[in-house]
């Protein structure tokens, strides 16, 4: 199997897709000659022509109501929003109309369709590229809500959910597109290649949405995470010894509370990690569900390890990610308690 | 305008309550001095025709110029039958809201024409996306009206089981796409699904209706922009009934010449139409799909019409324009307009026409009493409450299961 990144998983993901099924069109900002600014559409416009991979106007909303309106045709619609802190302009026709055809419409209508956006911090991209607006997404029913972590997860996930017939917000972790980050600031960038997740299959496979995975087995504390944090609390366990459990959550709506659940009744103490910040953010939703599964089981209060309520700062970004050395200072408060 | 200064500017009615309306700051041209273009010309060739009015009837009923669509009578026929039972289906609802049989309704009266004659130069399978006063397409299409109704009431009959306002309809099998609240979302989607239309090959075309005041959503720019990139077979229409609830349609104009205007800065085709005039909604309608069709591309229209009652239930326009206003619009009504055309061809006479309201009444009261048998909002049965969590997704996930069990149904 070839070793690939993450954004050459997409890449093959969406020539797979492109590949198999005539329904499904792409476009999106810069998404189509250019293949994108972070080049995950490189080369399918040459490969399928200008009518499967094309350029949009700048305009998010426009972009996702073609996205809806094509769905309603029957095409299975990727969209690239450039990046996850411009998808704002998209609000209106992704919450109160891409998550609630179906449901409006008594299932006459559907709007499966993708909305990809790179997605979080870590690239000294200032407040206006670095954002993990999940939350947002993860409050509306009728969305799913999705973010892999390593390159095999996002080409399998990426099939799935243009193959799901429901829309899918999927967020790719920008900073481990080109290599694993352990949340250490400054050091040389690592390599996909030496990552078991780095091997990728060439041709079409799905990995399954609302599962989690367990990356690493542990006794002492659940640490649950998604997106580049899953790097950086394999580093916090390395690197403290602790006998970490880690869970990869995958996908955030809907979540996977049976693997959540085992692992917490196990160990009895959670650490939940986000970028975001952290008022109203996921880890509050898993945090408060956690305690309503597994509360007899708890031995400490969870720990709710996230950005801050701050905007994204540029200067002091790494005073704001949770970096692997918060991480450690976390998970010590709670397996000390 | 300027004293050579800037100054605060915000724009009012031409008339308020007490205030005499009168019309003539319009400058409306006359029926039949609009030139008609070949339906694949430049859009340029458009440009006097979206600051003018396409107009066919004139003020003797009588069709003229180039864009009379010459309609066999049996088809006008047919397009007055279908306003009529509009307009006494509206009519009948709002006294059924009045009476708490529904909690809200939103009529279009004034407006058939534009709904009716729109769908009628359509063809069955064109793909529409309107808003919440396009009802007629519904009766044109020949939605069965017990199912209609079944939906305002949301009784155990309703296609939507209960989940949407009344008169926000969704009929996939007459291709007539989910309506929404949010205004002018549906504008852009039209456009991708022209998009798909043609990506698929098909020579099926998209319409879309949304309101003047709605113009100023920025899905009106996103759908202008995406139609002319694209060059989509889509049908935008911009329903100009004078007013957004209480506000103006200046509010959204500003000083823009017209909202017909407003595509040509996009490079569309742009054309106003008088609104009222089934026979000019017709020749537009039939002129834009031509050109969509054909790979002419996307068309901007400005239905000029008038809202001849309330928003909706919620609001009483009394309060914010003069009592009589329509009375004096100068596009009159399109019902009479159509039925004074067809008496002067020979085609209809009053004893006919009453005939006609007799028997609409009779079906529509008759319908009533059916769709009530299945239920109404107040008394049920209504769909059953367990199907609050079917149609969120495919197949409900874990949370929904639980939340169900939590519910007990």
């Amino acid at each position: 199997m070839p070793a690939m990144n993450i954004i050459q998983a997409l890449n093959s993901a969406m020539d797979v897709l492109l590949d198999t099924d005539p329904d499904v069109i792409i476009f999106g900002e810069d998404a189509g000659y250019f293949g994108g600014v972070f080049k995950a559409t490189d080369g399918l416009q040459a490969k399928y022509g200008l009518d499967r991979v094309f350029d949009a106007p700048i305009n998010e909303a426009a972009i996702a109501a073609m996205a809806i309106g094509m769905a309603a045709r029957g095409l299975k619609p990727i969209a690239e929003i450039q990046f996850a802190d411009y998808i704002f302009p998209a609000i209106d026709q992704i919450v109160s109309e891409m998550s609630r055809i179906r449901y409006r419409s008594a299932g006459q209508f559907t709007s499966g369709c993708v909305i990809r956006s790179p997605w979080g911090g870590g690239i000294r991209g200032g407040q206006t590229h670095s954002m993990s607006p999940e939350a947002f997404f993860t409050h509306v029913p009728g969305l799913q809500v999705v973010v892999p972590s390593n390159p095999y997860d996002a080409k399998g996930m990426l099939i799935a959910a243009v193959e799901s017939g429901d829309p899918v917000i999927f967020f790719e972790p920008k900073r481990i597109y080109n290599g694993p980050f352990d949340g250490v600031p400054d050091k040389p960038l690592a390599s996909w290649a030496r990552h078991p997740k780095g091997e990728v299959p060439e041709g079409r496979y799905t990995v399954e949405l609302g599962k989690a995975e367990v990356v690493r087995e542990g006794a002492a504390c659940t640490l649950i995470t998604y997106g580049t944090l899953v790097h950086v609390a394999e580093a916090a366990a390395e690197h403290s010894g602790l006998d970490l459990e880690i869970i990869d959550l995958k996908s955030l709506v809907p979540y996977d509370i049976e693997t959540i659940a085992a692992s917490v009744n196990k160990t009895g103490r959670v650490v939940v990690a986000q970028e975001a910040p952290r008022t109203s953010g996921f880890a509050a939703e898993l945090a408060a569900q956690i305690q309503e599964e597994c509360f007899y089981a708890l031995e400490a209060p969870i720990f709710r390890l996230t950005g801050w309520d701050t905007p994204y700062p540029h200067a002091h970004e790494w005073a704001y990610f949770p970096t692997r050395d918060r991480m450690i200072r976390a998970l010590k408060t709670v397996t000390e308690a | 305008m300027s004293n050579g200064q800037s100054r605060f500017h915000v724009p009012t009615p031409p008339f308020r309550p007490g205030d005499a309306p009168d019309f003539s700051y319009l400058n409306l041209p006359k029926a039949g001095t609009a030139k008609r273009p070949d339906a694949l010309a430049p859009w340029r060739d458009t440009s006097d025709l979206a600051v003018g009015l396409v107009g066919v009837l004139d003020h003797n009923h009588q069709a003229v110029g180039d864009w009379d669509p010459k309609l066999s009578p049996e088809l006008l026929r047919e397009g007055l039958s279908h306003m009529v039972l509009t307009r006494i289906y509206d009519e009948r609802m709002l006294k059924l809201q009045r009476q708490g049989k529904m909690s809200f309704y939103m009529k279009s009266t004034g407006e058939e024409a534009v709904a009716v004659a729109g769908a009628m130069a359509l063809r069955p399978n064109d793909m529409v996306f309107p808003s919440y006063r396009q009802q007629g397409i519904l009766f044109a299409r020949g939605r069965n009206i017990v199912d209609m109704m079944s939906h305002c009431i949301s009784n155990s009959r309703d296609n939507l089981k209960g989940r949407q306002l009344p008169v926000h309809y969704a009929w996939a099998e007459g291709h007539f796409y989910t309506i929404s609240g949010n205004l002018g979302t549906q504008f852009p989607q039209a456009v991708g699904y022209a998009m798909a239309c043609a990506y698929k090959g098909e020579d099926r075309v998209a319409a879309s209706w949304i309101g003047d005041g709605t113009t100023a959503e920025g899905d009106f720019h996103g759908a202008l922009t995406l139609a002319s990139t694209y060059r989509a077979p889509v049908i935008l229409n911009v329903v100009n009934n004078q007013w957004a609830i209480s506000s103006h349609q200046n509010i959204a104009l500003g000083d823009a010449p017209t909202f017909a205007s407003k595509g040509l800065g996009y490079g569309l085709a742009s054309l106003r139409v008088d609104g009222n005039d089934f026979l000019a909604v017709y020749a537009a309608t039939q002129w834009a799909a031509e050109r969509a069709r054909k790979g002419g591309g996307a068309t901007l229209i400005e239905m000029f019409t008038y809202r001849a009652d309330a928003h909706s239930t919620s609001d009483d326009p009394s309060k914010y324009r003069p009592k009589g206003e329509f009375d004096s619009w100068p596009l009159g009504d399109p019902i009479e307009r159509l039925k004074q055309h067809l008496i002067g061809k020979g085609e209809w006479d009053e004893a006919r026409h009453e005939k006609l309201v007799e028997t609409m009444t009779a079906l529509v009261v008759k319908s009533y009493k059916e769709a009530e048998s299945h239920g109404t909002l107040h008394d049920g049965p209504l769909s059953p409450t367990e199907s609050i969590f079917e149609d969120v997704y495919a197949r409900p996930d874990w949370r929904l299961r639980r939340q169900r069990q939590d519910l007990g149904v």
